[in-house]
């Protein structure tokens, strides 16, 4: 039902931020926290990929001297570190931080100040590894840093301590999104969204949001105990002391392999979601996607050994990971027949967000098979380490989770904007990218596969690998230089874009009902959702009353029936989460140098959490619940 | 993309022609191990093969027919069923053709998997391997004495037999990869691996470090010859000789070896000499191997001593020191180790 304009300005009144500067830095609106972080994670995407294009142009000819191996060993570190820790996985939070209460019909996320929080203690790792980039202590020894190279003994300096310590920001930051989109998920859904009717998008955030929350203590443990084994010579790795080498392996991917799931997890909600829209259909086979989610949340955790086939564990264990890896194909299998199934049977519409999703099946695919190839525990011996698996990783990350994450980014951004982006430079960057991706990195599997190993910084003629080498280079140019015909389209358009009104792809979820660019408070009335697609097939929708108006407040309701439970307070703009992010800053800065940092560092954190939490109580004076139609 | 497909098809086709060798490559197997592993890379390519056709048909027939769907968004539950039913049939047989093509593949990495141990308990000729940053020691077991005879980053095998290697580190996390051979697997301080290996055929092949270990991982690769096993009998009795300076060596050479015993000996050994230094590759005959610092340039006199004389600039990071010798004595020394065969 359309809010009366005396409703949205009390509405207006009580969501503002403050103006100016200090609204920037004490907003906890999610979209504006979200928009920051993909701006962040766009800037980020940009930087590494110059980093990948700097090193594709160094292999492009044998015995190549245009950079030297300390050079080289920082640009794939910096490269791997930034695009898997600072890009990937912060980018799929920053969707959900957006999109969850949009389409949840509610005003803010679960905990608003730890939305902010978490942005500012992201914006602290990308700090903290560029401008130690900056300064010349460069991590180098690649986004997984083995000891004991890493250990004290072989990189003595600070590079791997700043690499560790990146880390450990990037996951507190993780953490919090997680358990915010989580909580926000579970407790937030508007009345009649049972778990039955939510969306894939908020069944896949959510799975992606339990993992990060299950994997990530593992390597915050590992990173610790590396700089630990640095800063006050424990032992934790260092074999000759009755240490263990592969102990941070385990730890290391057994995070590791459910990260590439945190990663890929979001993106197939990006799929289904376009995929239904632009279908015109209701998604074929809801509840075995769902299915199919929950079991990949489930099996990435029972696998991370198949990185480690190469290492000597005993076989009997290497044919049961060899088998759990395989096995990722049921679910992940089932979910593409399901697309296709869906795409097949409706009326469909190529508009580019759907588009980047043929891109994603064709291309994503590839890099499954691939999977299945190096899942092997006997084949892996040939595969891994090499170019081949350079390649599949690429094809998994990329096509697998960026294609949908620009597909996303193409559906979504009228929402967000209030104007369309130009179609035909989207199906130029689309052309570009998928079609430069394939060029770039299909030639790798041959590398590989013609014994080409991973990290190296020349290799020596005769080999045999130049000419897939330029083939991979120019490929990986075309594109990159699409990925700026992207986001200068974005750019365009945010200015110059036709209007988009509220819903221009007749979206099937509840973030259509809302204005674009969508206001502050979100909805002017709590939707009441009856089916799956509540945009499609609950005209003339029904709504809820009974929120406050004059105060920030939102609607709790329960886990499995989402009925409504009670109204809470959702709190207001806040320095203290900034606050907060730079105490812990200084924390984990300092104890890159000593470990007094931990100690001294902990009383400014407990100042800032404890001006955090000073409690304002305040009770709600408003009428109660009541259904409107 | 599709259109390139047909492309790197062709191309993976030309490179698995039984005259296309590369001389460290996984499509070229010369070895037991290296075979099974290539027997399961056909099986895998054949199977994901198809899997890949049937999905890029199933997309295409999506795309051809949705563009010509109708829309059935406001549409009811009862017509939106027409047609679900074949639908759901569908993708049940397509989740079973996956299940049953994972169980071949299951199956299939299992036997290949027991494959590469099935010399595991027999007799075999026992090396060790040791990865150093960036090079490998490698010593043979003389099966008559139990002496242990060390070379460096030359691996010599005899056809027909296997070898049993024991791989160790010195100090990081390497990794040993004769790819034409067999696969690979990690050098890890503090623990061993053994790893069996049955050459088919006599040639020289290469192996490379593939674990990341520091800056000269690129530098760190060995060569592999398989020789008849007369012929490897021959070269394991020379290789446990002394060096020997030929009797008539001019001047030079003993010049050489009087500048080695300076700076040199302290990381290298030269058996039959004072030189017994542990830090470094063992020389005894250097001149036999076919490259050196692991891989990184051409066996030659010239080579040497450009080698001796800027090790830092071939090769940066390397272990061995930029040791300011005069061009006569690097020449010497150049000299000395050229006649090291």
């Amino acid at each position: 039902m359309t809010p009366d304009s005396d409703r949205t300005d009390r509405l207006a009144l009580t969501w503002r931020d403050p103006p100016g500067l200090r609204g920037f830095l004490t907003t906890v609106d999610h979209k504006r926290i979200a928009a920051r972080y993909i701006v962040t994670a766009v800037l980020m995407m940009f930087l590494a990929g110059m980093l990948a294009l700097d090193m594709r142009w160094q292999l492009s000819v044998a015995e190549n001297t245009r950079m030297g191996p300390q050079l080289y060993d920082e640009s794939f570190s910096l490269h791997g570190s930034t695009m898997l820790f600072l890009v990937s996985v912060p980018v799929m939070e920053a969707m959900a931080l957006w999109l969850v209460p949009l389409m949840l019909g509610t005003r803010n996320m679960a905990f608003p100040r730890l939305g902010a929080f978490s942005f500012w203690l992201y914006l602290g790792g990308v700090l903290t590894l560029w401008i130690a980039h900056a300064v010349d202590i460069t991590p180098d020894l690649g986004w997984f840093e083995y000891p004991p190279l890493s250990g004290p003994a072989y990189s003595p300096g600070h590079r791997a301590d700043v690499w560790a310590q990146m880390i450990t920001f990037t996951e507190v930051a993780a953490l919090a999104a997680s358990v915010n989109v989580a909580a926000t998920i579970l407790k937030m859904r508007p009345p009649g969204m049972t778990l039955a009717r939510m969306p894939v998008f908020l069944w896949a955030m959510l799975v992606a949001s339990i993992m990060t929350i299950l994997s990530m203590p593992a390597i915050m443990l590992v990173t610790s105990m590396l700089i630990a084994d640095r800063l006050v010579s424990t032992h934790f790795f260092a074999p000759a002391t009755g240490g263990d080498a592969l102990l941070f392996q385990h730890l290391f991917w057994f995070f590791g392999h459910p990260e590439v799931y945190i990663i890929f997890v979001p993106a197939t909600g990006f799929v289904s979601a376009i995929v239904e829209t632009f279908s015109r259909r209701r998604l074929f086979g809801h509840s075995v996607i769902v299915l199919s989610i929950l079991s990949i949340g489930a099996l990435a955790f029972g696998l991370w050994v198949h990185h480690m086939f190469a290492v000597g564990l005993p076989r009997l264990g290497n044919d049961f990971y060899t088998a759990a890896s395989m096995a990722i194909a049921v679910p992940a299998g089932l979910q593409i027949f399901c697309w296709i199934a869906t795409m097949g049977s409706g009326r469909l519409w190529l508009a580019t967000p759907m588009l980047w999703i043929v891109g994603f099946v064709a291309t994503f695919v590839i890099g499954g098979l691939s999977g299945v190839m190096s899942a092997s525990a006997a084949l892996d011996l040939q595969l891994t380490d090499t170019y081949f698996i350079v390649a599949h990783l690429h094809y998994v990350l990329i096509g697998g989770a960026i294609f949908p994450l620009f597909g996303a980014f193409c559906y979504w951004y009228p929402k967000a904007t209030g104007r369309l982006m130009s179609e035909r430079w989207g199906r130029v960057a689309f052309a570009m990218i998928v079609g430069g991706f394939n060029l770039g990195f299909f030639p790798m599997h041959l590398l590989g596969l013609m014994g080409m190993p991973r990290r190296v910084y020349t290799y020596p003629a005769g080999m045999g690998w130049d000419g897939l080498n330029q083939v991979a280079t120019a490929g990986s140019a075309i594109a990159v230089a699409g990925g700026l015909v992207f986001v200068g389209n974005a750019l365009v358009s945010y200015w110059r874009g036709a209007p988009s009104g509220p819903d221009p792809w007749g979206g099937s979820t509840l973030e259509w009902a809302s204005r674009s660019p969508s206001a502050p408070w979100n909805f002017a009335y709590t939707p009441v959702v009856r089916s799956l697609t509540p945009m499609w097939s609950d005209r003339p929708k029904a709504v809820m009353d009974g929120i406050a108006l004059d105060r920030r407040e939102v609607l709790v309701t329960s886990v499995m029936d989402a009925t409504p439970l009670y109204r809470q307070k959702s709190a207001g703009p806040s320095f203290w989460p900034l606050v907060a992010a730079l105490a812990v800053t200084a924390m984990f800065i300092g104890s890159i140098f000593t470990p007094w940092a931990v100690a001294i560092g902990a009383v400014p954190i407990g100042a800032a959490l404890t001006g955090w939490f000073w409690p304002q109580r305040e009770r709600a004076k408003s009428g109660p619940l009541r259904l409107r139609r | 993309m599709t259109r390139t497909v047909p492309l790197y098809i062709a191309l993976l086709c030309m490179s698995l022609l039984p005259g296309c060798v590369g001389v460290q490559s996984t499509l070229a197997p010369r070895g037991d191990q290296a075979s099974a592993l290539h027997g399961l890379f056909l099986l895998m390519m054949a199977i994901c093969g198809v899997v890949y056709g049937v999905v890029l048909i199933g997309l295409v027939r999506a795309l051809w027919r949705g563009r010509n769907g109708d829309d059935t968004r406001s549409a009811g539950a009862g017509e939106v069923a027409a047609g679900e039913r074949s639908r759901e049939r569908g993708v049940l047989v397509a989740a079973g053709a996956i299940v049953l093509g994972l169980a071949v593949l299951i199956v299939g990495s299992f036997i290949a998997d027991r494959a590469l141990f099935a010399t595991r308990g027999r007799d075999a000729m026992e090396v060790r391997v040791t990865g150093h940053q960036w090079w490998w020691r490698i010593a043979y077991r003389d099966a008559a004495s139990g002496r242990w005879i060390e070379t460096a980053n030359e691996l010599h095998l005899p056809r027909g037999r296997t070898t049993r290697v024991t791989l160790g580190s010195a100090d990081v996390i390497h990794s040993f990869w004769v790819p034409n051979v067999a696969g690979k697997l990690d050098m890890i301080p503090g623990r061993r691996n053994v790893l069996d290996l049955t050459p088919r055929a006599n040639g020289w092949f290469r192996g490379q470090c593939t674990e990341f270990c520091g800056l000269q991982h690129a530098h760190m690769a060995f060569d592999v010859k398989v020789e008849d096993p007369a012929a490897f009998d021959a070269w394991l009795v020379a290789q446990a000789r002394p060096a020997m300076v030929a009797a008539g060596a001019g001047g030079t050479v003993a010049q050489g070896q009087a500048v080695f015993a300076g700076p040199c000996a302290a990381c290298h050994a030269i058996r039959g000499t004072a030189a017994a230094g542990r830090a470094g590759p063992d020389l005894t005959h250097l001149a036999s191997r076919r490259s050196i610092a692991a891989g990184t340039l051409p066996m030659s006199r010239g080579g040497l001593q450009g080698w001796i004389q800027k090790p830092q600039a071939l090769k940066p990071g390397t272990g061995m020191p930029d040791i300011p010798l005069t061009p006569r004595d690097a020449d010497a020394v150049s000299q000395y180790l050229a006649s090291l065969r």
